[in-house]
């Protein structure tokens, strides 16, 4: 199917990745190759085929529902990345992460 | 000694004839001379990997060592690693310190491996020739104009430059075989499931198995020995007893019945690379192999599905790199929105945006059964072709790569191109099995490798099919002329 710079900017919006006019163009040759390329799958008939998601019959495990890690916390929150729009500050506060304000 | 197997490197430290840090110090000196060039490592700690080899000298003394205890690794920079840098060739995690080890390292702590460094790779491994790295191309040892191939690029170059003893490598569409290929050296991807994922930063977890790069199939027995095994963080790691990876080296091939693929030798495939792998059957004819033609006749569709179901998981993977909790966050944003979509824009790279877009595209709503769905029963049929070759054959040969290394910037700028590259390698990863590449020859100067393909759990089958051809050959032990 065909897309359009528009498709590329909803797609890019979905994945939450900016892209510039510019990049939309360039974007869009090189992805309908990639689709072009996909696009073979559909001659193929899979009526009746069961959709495969792991090479191993196997299910998920359980386990006895108990504390088995430590709490890292700290040591997860020391690589927070800096505060940004000027602070150098690491984005965290008593535990919490933080980020740009969502409700006035 | 650089040259030297891990079986005389560890018999020389038990025998003290040299100590690890003397060893792990010949390869810093060497990373030193040769690296600038290459570009293989991204991130070294000198102090760190002699602190270990020393330890790992004291365990000698005490008695207490393992087969790779003082033997210098090189890990990719995919494997988190407590205290290292781990940056997955991306600018998004260019200063993550990981805070701490997959499950990969710590097997190789355990061991008393020394860790030498992390090595370059694709960005978040997407690629096939290790241009896509933020911290920029690795040079092929064999010829500097040319790839090492990806997207354990750094790993590939590192082993055939004799910058480690050996190294580790992760395939989600040929990663590990295509660069064993172009490199010249071995390099295995097990069965999904047998090496465990834990803190190996994920792509298309479906799909990612981390594998042995060394320089010969004994050494990946031994590389085996240490990765493998059942690890319960790991939701998909396959709880199955522990295997010795070397029992079956010594095991005589004839009556081996090898599968010739006829997709695997049509069209696509560089006459001089199939004249290569065709050489190395007839060896292997010589050493008491049966040769029976067989199909895949599916294999053609594997580069197509792979390219919805690898972008599609990636897709939800790389969900993760949002600049809140750890990565690179932008600068300057005005809203939440606008930080996320700018953090990720200004954090990957081309190839791997365009595959998040490609991703995103085929799950998104009403596309989910004409792409992802298709592409998973399409999946099913291309590993019932091996089902159905597996019943006339041990193991299946044929080239790992369609030609040997190409030039640096050939492919860049045209993604389908670059893709074609693991036409041979790709539907072993759908498929689950294990696969590998084995030094076979050379074309005009570069190596070629032989792939071998085995049924699900027949590492030591394979490992030793490929001893055997090493013992008759010694392609393996060829290295880049100049780098000695």
């Amino acid at each position: 199917m065909a897309l359009t710079t528009e498709d590329i900017k909803k797609i890019a919006h979905l994945a939450r990745i900016e892209v510039s006019d510019s990049d939309a163009t360039s974007t869009l040759t090189k992805l309908m190759g990639i689709l072009g390329l996909i696009e073979q799958m559909q001659a193929v008939d899979t009526t009746g085929i069961e959709p495969m998601s792991h090479s191993q019959d196997v299910v998920q495990r359980l386990r006895e529902d108990e504390v088995c890690k430590p709490n890292l916390r700290e040591a997860f929150q020391k690589i927070a990345p800096t505060l940004g729009n000027g602070s150098h500050e690491a984005a965290v506060d008593q535990g919490l992460y933080l980020v740009p304000k969502v409700i006035e | 000694m650089i040259n030297s197997s891990l079986q005389t490197l560890s018999q020389m430290l038990a025998d003290k004839q040299i100590s690890s840090v003397e060893l792990t110090q010949t390869f810093l000196d060497r990373i030193d001379a040769l690296n600038p060039e290459i570009n293989a490592y991204v991130a070294l700690d000198k102090e760190r990997s002699i602190a270990q080899a020393k330890a790992a000298d004291a365990r000698i003394a005490a008695g207490q060592a393992a087969p790779l205890t003082g033997i210098p690794i090189a890990q990719k920079d995919i494997f988190c690693a407590k205290g290292w840098p781990t940056t997955c060739g991306s600018k998004m995690l260019a200063h993550f310190v990981a805070p701490y080890d997959a499950h990969v390292i710590s097997q190789f702590d355990a061991a008393g491996a020394v860790n030498l460094g992390k090595t370059n790779m694709d960005e978040f491994a997407m690629g096939s020739s290790n241009e896509t790295s933020y911290f920029g191309g690795v040079k092929n040892p064999w010829d500097f104009t040319r790839v090492p191939g990806g997207s354990s690029g750094g790993s590939a170059a590192a082993v055939a430059a004799r910058l480690c003893a050996a190294a580790t490598g992760t395939d989600t569409g040929g990663s590990i075989r295509q660069p064993a290929s172009l490199c010249g050296f071995t390099g295995l991807k097990p069965t999904y499931g047998v090496v465990s994922r834990y803190g190996m930063i994920a792509f298309a977890s479906s799909l990612d198995q981390a594998g042995p790069m060394a320089k010969s199939a004994e050494d990946c027995a031994l590389m085996m020995n240490v990765m493998a095994g059942f690890d319960e963080r790991d939701s998909t790691s396959l709880n199955r007893k522990k295997e010795d990876y070397t029992r079956d080296l010594n095991k005589p091939l004839q009556g081996l019945k090898i599968g010739l693929p006829k997709e695997y030798f049509a069209e696509g495939l560089d006459i001089n690379v199939g004249k290569v792998v065709m050489d190395a059957v007839a060896e292997y004819k010589k050493l008491g192999a049966e040769i029976v033609e067989i199909s895949l006749p599916n294999n053609g569709l594997s580069i197509p599905v792979y390219y919805v179901l690898a972008p599609a998981e990636a897709s939800s993977n790389l969900s993760r790199y949002d600049g809140v909790r750890y990565g690179y966050r932008t600068p300057e944003y005005t809203d939440l929105m606008d930080m996320y979509c700018k953090t990720r824009a200004e954090g990957f790279g081309a190839e791997v945006k365009r595959r998040i877009l490609v991703g995103t595209y085929v799950l998104s709503a009403g596309y989910y059964d004409a792409y992802y769905l298709k592409a998973q029963k399409i999946r099913r049929l291309i590993a019932q072709d091996f089902v159905e070759a597996f019943k006339q054959c041990d193991v299946i040969m044929g080239p790992a790569a369609p030609s040997t290394a190409f030039k640096s910037g050939e492919k860049v700028d045209d993604p389908v191109a670059m893709y074609l590259e693991d036409l041979y390698t790709i539907a072993v990863n759908l498929a689950g099995l294990p696969g590998m590449s084995v030094p076979a020859g050379f074309s005009n100067g570069l190596p070629v490798g032989l792939q071998i393909i085995g049924n699900y759990f027949d590492e030591a089958r394979m490992l030793n099919v490929a001893h055997q051809y090493q013992q008759a050959t010694d392609w393996h032990l060829k290295m880049p002329e100049g780098l000695a």
